[in-house]
């Protein structure tokens, strides 16, 4: 038989699959590196007056993040406000209208804003709401987080309706009812759970978003509920202590990292739980 | 409603753009003396970038691989699905953090041992985070576009004697060639517009970069770093000259990478 | 008589715990083309791939009992082996869509690793396209991928990169289903040429097809070998009921 070294190639096949198993698998490391020294480190900083005080001037023992805390809740809700109607308006209007001019842009828009980084969004929102009113503001924070949300809402939205059978469509509409009642009444409720985890999904996107808020919320060392005035938030404490040399600020920010990952991460895995695919947010 | 925001955001950015093009060749930052030259940026974006690309490619694909081919299904392979979405949500502020205080050493002494000036934070330091954050983009995209290959056509492949590895060499990489293409597309442009991460961890130095082991500065770090102490307009423009390239050219990247996409999936 | 070139002794194969083929006996004899056929679900396509161990690629599935090529245990030797010597062709056309016709003829041996020479590659390529009657169709633009060519031909070109192998055997799994009629009468009568040099074992959905082509039917039901015969008596003479009836159309 002619010779077909079956033996090497199949040697060969083999120890490619291992390499490739192993390099996949070898970013586990990092990830897991990087979960637990922030646990580590985090646990033991975290305690009631971590929760409760604002930070306190350098060089002082104690203090909190009770500022960044209740500024990223503040900033986070004011977002979602913004953005889950628009969001959730916008995606049922696409999946409603496949072909027409209005849809065609709009698809594009939130295609590009996708891709659009962060920062760049942060730029915008200074333009549009900080320059123009002279301050910074948690609210111009919101705005851009909620920037950030709406292609992940109107994504969400479009796929879960575009799921349902028309099938149910025709039998809203067979029972009399008008076609908007149809859609709210009918598709939308059919699709709570898949536009409630796109819901949770943005929001987990954007908690932990740094960059935006550099220009609008700026930051505030000081528990303010003034949502025309500077907030602060955990991502800007985080950047702020960490990269200054005090170690009593960086204990600070462990604590605030501890909290930020365990919120995103319960987030993404409550997403989980609302729906079955693996798709990476691009 | 959504095209609107794309119209104010191209209107609002060339409001300040009065810098010209020799902008992007300038080789001296200097907000003192009100130069500004944008070229040393480019290059620690670029360089950034692309070795964080290169360095996370071999691990997306090979995630790519044994999701989409080898193993797609079973607890193993969902372990290393969720594993892959963890390493997308953690926010970019944690990777930075981690980075300055964990890697940053290991660099330093790494460059010891290279006998190069131990920094510890630079371009080295950056590409490294950076890739590890945007490798569950190539692996994502790449697994889908395996998953698409045909069963028939592998098997005729099987059929005609071929071993395993070999039916992904001549069969399901070239099917695939464009849509992997593509997913190195979209992990470069997500790599060109990190900000924070590579902020922390990439020394700030406002000048050309000398080596990979030492510090320089990104577009989108600079912007970070800078935009809040631009005290005069022409210090602010240049920033905003940066921000308006960064953003045309992710969009444009997104937009190809996109677009290879459609057209793969719809064939 | 000659030693059968396919002989199953007792075969079973499984999906898992399902059993759908069940204690297979049978004996093909060389230069023959063999019909199988049988309702949807029947097994035969199961048994085609078992032959060729295509089967065991799938995950859960087994198989056990004798399989023998020309005396040697096909799941004996390395499943590498026998796939070079039983060529298999689909039921949809599937020339790898990213290689010229020529390099999909010698894609067997460019697969395997196997060197040739240009003038040794040349000579195979038009001799199998020739014995796939598509030589003269093609031998102008054999550089060109094959994308412009018709189903049919498509198919002739998955049969010449089969049997540009050199196989003994050749498995054909619903060849020309998804083909049109003039497609398909030119196919089959490239099988009473293909007979000459090979084995041809045939799964087909159409008795018709059956009737005109081959020397021998088997008939599969429930993964069950019901009856094996010459296809002149199969058809006009059938010995067991279910075969009767399958074949006056009462069940398909």
């Amino acid at each position: 038989m002619r010779n077909v070294n079956i033996k090497y190639r199949v040697a060969k096949s083999k120890s490619i699959q291992i390499i490739i198993v192993m390099l996949a698998f070898i970013v586990i490391l990092p990830l897991l590196a990087i979960i637990l020294y922030i646990f580590k480190e985090g646990a033991t900083k975290i305690n009631w007056t971590f929760l409760t005080k604002i930070p306190k001037p350098v060089g002082e023992a104690g203090g909190g993040i009770v500022n960044a805390l209740l500024g990223s809740a503040i900033i986070v809700f004011v977002a979602s406000i913004i953005a889950i109607p628009i969001g959730i308006f916008t995606g049922i209007y696409l999946s409603e209208n496949k072909t027409s001019k209005l849809a065609y842009w709009s698809r594009l828009s939130v295609d590009i804003l996708q891709g659009v980084p962060s920062i760049v969004i942060g730029i915008v929102v200074y333009f549009w709401l900080v320059k123009p009113f002279g301050t910074f503001s948690s609210l111009s924070g919101s705005v851009a987080l909620a920037i950030m949300m709406l292609p992940i809402l109107i994504r969400s939205t479009e796929e879960t309706l575009k799921m349902i059978p028309f099938s149910l469509k025709e039998a809203g509409l067979a029972l009399g009812l008008p076609y908007h009642k149809v859609i709210l009444r009918v598709i939308v409720p059919c699709g709570v759970s898949g536009i409630l985890s796109g819901v949770i999904l943005s929001i987990a996107r954007i908690a932990g978003e740094t960059a935006p808020l550099l220009f609008t919320a700026f930051g505030n060392p000081y528990l303010s509920y003034n949502i025309l005035k500077p907030m602060h938030s955990l991502p800007l404490l985080i950047f702020n202590y960490a990269t200054s040399p005090y170690d009593d600020w960086h204990n600070l920010a462990w604590g605030a990292a501890l909290i930020l990952l365990t919120t995103v991460l319960l987030l993404n895995i409550i997403t989980k739980l609302t729906t079955k695919r693996w798709n990476v947010q691009l | 409603m959504a095209c609107m925001f794309l119209t104010l955001v191209i209107h609002s950015m060339p409001s300040i753009r009065s810098l010209g093009i020799s902008f992007f060749w300038g080789k001296t930052w200097d907000p003192i003396t009100n130069v500004y030259g944008g070229f040393p940026f480019l290059i620690g974006t670029l360089l950034t970038s692309f070795l964080a690309l290169i360095i996370s490619v071999p691990f997306s694909f090979s995630i790519a691989v044994y999701l989409g081919e080898y193993q797609p299904t079973g607890w193993l392979s969902n372990l290393l699905k969720n594993i892959v979405e963890i390493i997308a949500a953690v926010p970019s502020v944690i990777y930075g953090f981690w980075g300055l205080i964990v890697l940053v050493p290991l660099v330093q002494a790494l460059e010891i041992k290279f006998g190069v000036l131990p920094y510890g934070i630079g371009i080295f330091t950056a590409s490294l985070i950076l890739a590890l954050m945007i490798i569950p983009y190539g692996a994502s995209l790449g697994r889908e576009m395996m998953r698409m290959v045909p069963a028939h056509l592998k098997e005729a492949a099987y059929s005609l004697g071929a071993t395993r590895f070999e039916v992904i060499k001549n069969v399901v990489i070239p099917y695939t060639k464009s849509g992997l293409f593509a997913g190195v597309l979209l992990s470069l442009g997500r790599a060109l517009g990190e900000t924070m991460a590579v902020t922390m961890v990439i020394g700030n130095a406002n000048m050309m970069p000398t080596s990979i082991f030492g510090p320089g500065n990104t577009m989108a770090s600079v912007i970070a770093n800078e935009f809040t102490e631009a005290d005069h307009t022409l210090y602010l423009s240049a920033l905003i000259e940066l921000g308006l390239f960064l953003f045309l050219v992710t969009v444009v990247i997104n937009m190809v990478g996109k677009r290879i996409i459609k057209k793969f999936t719809n064939e | 008589m000659e030693r059968p070139v396919i002989k199953s002794v007792n075969f079973n194969a499984f999906f898992g715990t399902n059993h759908v083929v069940k204690n297979v006996n049978i004996e093909i004899p060389k230069h023959n083309a063999i019909a199988v056929m049988g309702p949807s679900g029947c097994g035969k396509t199961t048994y085609l791939r078992c032959i060729n161990r295509l089967h065991e690629l799938t995950a859960g599935a087994t198989s056990n009992g004798e399989m023998l090529l020309n005396g040697e245990e096909v799941y004996g030797m390395h499943p590498i082996f026998a796939r070079l010597k039983i060529g298999m062709v689909f039921q949809r056309p599937n020339p790898f869509p990213n290689l010229s016709i020529y390099d999909n003829v010698i894609a067997g041996y460019k697969l395997n690793g196997l060197k040739l020479s240009k003038a040794e590659k040349d000579n195979i390529v038009e001799q199998s396209l020739t014995k796939a009657a598509l030589w003269n169709e093609v031998k102008d633009s054999i550089h060109k991928k094959g994308t412009f060519l018709s189903g049919g031909q498509q198919q002739r070109l998955c049969i010449a990169r089969a049997i540009a192998m050199e196989p003994e055997v050749l498995l054909l799994d619903e060849p020309t289903s998804a083909l049109d009629p003039i497609s398909t009468s030119s196919i089959e009568e490239l099988f009473h040429d293909l007979k000459k040099n090979y084995t041809l074992i045939v799964v087909t959905h159409n008795m018709q097809q059956a009737a005109r082509v081959s020397d021998k039917t088997a008939f599969f039901y429930m993964g069950e070998l019901v009856e094996y015969d010459d296809t002149k008596t199969m058809f006009t003479n059938p010995k067991d009921t279910r075969t009767q009836n399958y074949i006056t159309g009462r069940f398909s």
